[in-house]
């Protein structure tokens, strides 16, 4: 046997091919770490980290279109805190984040509960369910705009002509409030799929038997929901929660696609509120603020989401990985 | 509720009061199941699917019928016509839009996957001090949106002399698409055999052949998910679209049906819904091929 290696060995040797010195150098490992982080690290500091301290040194100077701006402190700021229209729009997308995921979190959880059951043509059905989510929300909110239009409306002639319910015809976008809840409504149909499919993917990671123990110990449907789905749900909850939440608060497609921020400006979240002024309007340190300005709420929305949900996962005994 | 609690749901709850009247609970068990399953389901894949419909019916329409619900039912189409996408296709740019959106979305995908795959690779497979904190780095890039970072990307866009050029939109979305790739490609390299790369490094394989022998050909569905992901993702893209390009030529599908249709006071629904509809088939289409993938690797993804 040892004689077999001796000689097997230079042989073996032998006929490895020494590889040139570009490939050796390719094969040291700092190097190729270097060389492979270089193209995503690069594009990301580029184009996210650098525009992101960007923005925030915008936002303390008095940039226009056309013209580069001057250090001017905390300016921008001090005129948007009395600046009513901003504060509508703050107000407007607090009230736009939390009222559109509360209603996506409540009939996403139900749609994926319905899921998991045993219904025909499942695999169809989910792929039906997440059309809404993967089409252009622009486009799909092109067409929300087609139905709340005020005389066209599909919505009005069925409670009107055709139910015989309502007198008149409904006023989707024409004022202040029914625009809000119509773009939510819109935010709402857009969000669940997303919800759905991923809460679905979570329910089928509960084990069955579970269920089974329950039953066996005389449970309701509730309680098996209260002390089984639910607590088992809430790591993914979390984390679908935290981007569902930061995706809705700085929304901007829907709203501009929409109602641009009309009637009387009444539907402008940040976001648009931002695009507005910045871009159109030219005041390019104005809208930094005010994209600027949405960062705190950002934070605050991640961290909620983050520790009220997810803290739980060390409690069910799994690793943090 | 899983399949087997809702088969031992339902064969449980009969044998409990089994003496007392069978029938009557096998009947009550399925109406309740109609009731509280197919019905709110119907409601929901009804009201999901409805904005589609309405699109499509709008779009083959005529305009004598679009805007006349008296004498006929607005459900449905007395004498479809292709009047709208003829409009489309002959006397606006639509055939230029869907091509610039589609080369922006197909050069920002392989930008993406090239990085993402390499990083993914470093970070899960090249193991160095300070990996993870990379990994994390990137996956926190993601939760950056859009609204915040478009009025300084102008800027500086403008600046590179980028501004209004379709390469401005290639660069730029790589900012998410990548986080989004890396990650999910970091999970899908986890779930390779690591003994695969050591066998061939035994056989004195250098890393990069390994990278492209060994580990791509095993990753192959799950770049191609990161690609469907990264050719939706983009072609939905709206923000930086409509921020960086001004001429009407190089515009994106989603922008310049929202700019060029929407012009006056008088709004041609018909053309706008046969725009929306056309825009949303390549992704749907594309979409349709890939759906086991999509959705194997969204859950996938939820669950990492």
């Amino acid at each position: 046997m040892a004689t077999t290696t001796q000689t097997a060995a230079p042989h073996w040797a032998h006929v490895r091919v020494q590889p040139n010195w570009l490939v050796r150098l390719f094969d040291w490992k700092p190097l190729l770490i270097v060389v492979c982080l270089l193209p995503a690290v690069g594009l990301l500091m580029v184009f996210l980290t650098y525009p992101l301290g960007l923005g925030i040194w915008l936002a303390f100077t008095d940039t226009t279109i056309g013209k580069s701006g001057q250090w001017v402190g905390l300016e921008n700021f001090e005129y948007l805190m009395g600046d009513p229209q901003f504060w509508q729009a703050v107000f407007y997308s607090v009230f736009y984040t939390t009222v559109a995921t509360v209603g996506k979190f409540g009939l996403g959880l139900w749609l994926a509960l319905l899921l998991n059951n045993h219904v025909p043509f499942k695999t169809i059905l989910r792929a039906i369910i997440l059309l809404p989510w993967i089409t252009p929300t622009v486009l799909s909110a092109i067409a929300f705009w087609w139905i709340y239009d005020p005389q066209f409306s599909i919505i009005s002639y069925v409670f009107v002509d055709a139910l015989g319910v309502r007198d008149t015809y409904f006023d989707f976008l024409g004022s202040a409030w029914p625009a809000r809840w119509s773009l939510i409504a819109a935010n709402i149909w857009r969000g669940i799929p997303f919800v759905a499919i991923s809460l679905l993917a979570g329910l089928q990671t509960i084990s069955p038997s579970l269920y089974e123990a329950a039953l066996l110990d005389g449970s309701t449907a509730w309680q098996r929901f209260r002390y089984i789905t639910f607590p088992l749900l809430l790591p993914i909850l979390a984390i679908v929660m935290t981007f569902s939440i930061i995706f809705t608060f700085t929304d901007f497609q829907l709203v501009y696609a929409i109602t641009r921020g009309g009637p009387v400006n009444s539907t402008h979240l940040m976001a648009t509120l931002a695009f507005q002024r910045g871009i159109p309007g030219g005041a390019l340190a104005e809208g930094a603020a005010i994209a600027v300005a949405m960062i705190p709420f950002l934070v605050f929305a991640t961290l909620f989401s983050y520790f009220a949900l997810a803290r739980r996962k060390w409690q069910q005994g799994e690793g943090n990985d | 509720m899983t399949d087997i609690a809702a088969k031992t749901a339902e064969s449980a709850e009969p044998k409990a009061t089994a003496t007392v009247v069978p029938e009557e609970m096998a009947w009550d068990s399925r109406a309740k199941r109609v009731v509280l399953l197919y019905v709110p389901l119907a409601c929901f894949v009804i009201i999901l699917l409805f904005p589609f419909y309405w699109m499509a019916i709008t779009s083959f329409k005529p305009n004598a019928e679009l805007y006349n619900y008296k004498t006929y039912n607005p459900f449905w189409i007395a004498q479809p016509t292709l009047d709208h996408i003829k409009h489309l296709l002959f006397n606006t740019a639509y055939p230029q839009w869907i091509f610039t959106t589609m080369w922006v979305a197909v050069a920002a995908t392989f930008l993406s996957l090239f990085s993402s795959v390499l990083a993914a690779y470093a970070i899960q497979r090249l193991r160095f001090k300070g990996s993870q904190y990379v990994g994390l780095a990137i996956y926190l890039a993601y939760l950056v949106p859009p609204s915040i970072l478009f009025i300084p990307l102008a800027t500086m866009v403008y600046r590179l002399g980028l501004f209004d050029t379709p390469l401005a939109l290639i660069l730029v979305y790589p900012t998410f698409l990548v986080p989004f790739c890396t990650w999910l490609l970091i999970g899908y390299f986890k779930s390779i055999p690591y003994e695969l790369e050591e066998c061939a490094l035994i056989d004195g394989a250098t890393r990069l052949q390994i990278l492209w022998k060994i580990t791509l050909p095993l990753a192959v569905p799950g770049i191609i998910s990161a690609g469907i992901f990264s050719f939706t993702l983009s072609w939905n893209e709206f923000i930086y679209a409509l921020a960086f390009i001004q001429s009407s030529e190089s515009k994106t599908v989603p922008v310049a049906i929202l700019t060029e249709l929407v012009s006056g006071d008088v709004y041609q629904w018909g053309a706008l819904m046969a725009g929306s509809l056309m825009g949303s088939l390549p992704v749907a289409i594309f979409y349709s091929f890939f759906v086991d993938y999509y959705v194997s690797s969204l859950t996938g993804a939820v669950k990492e």
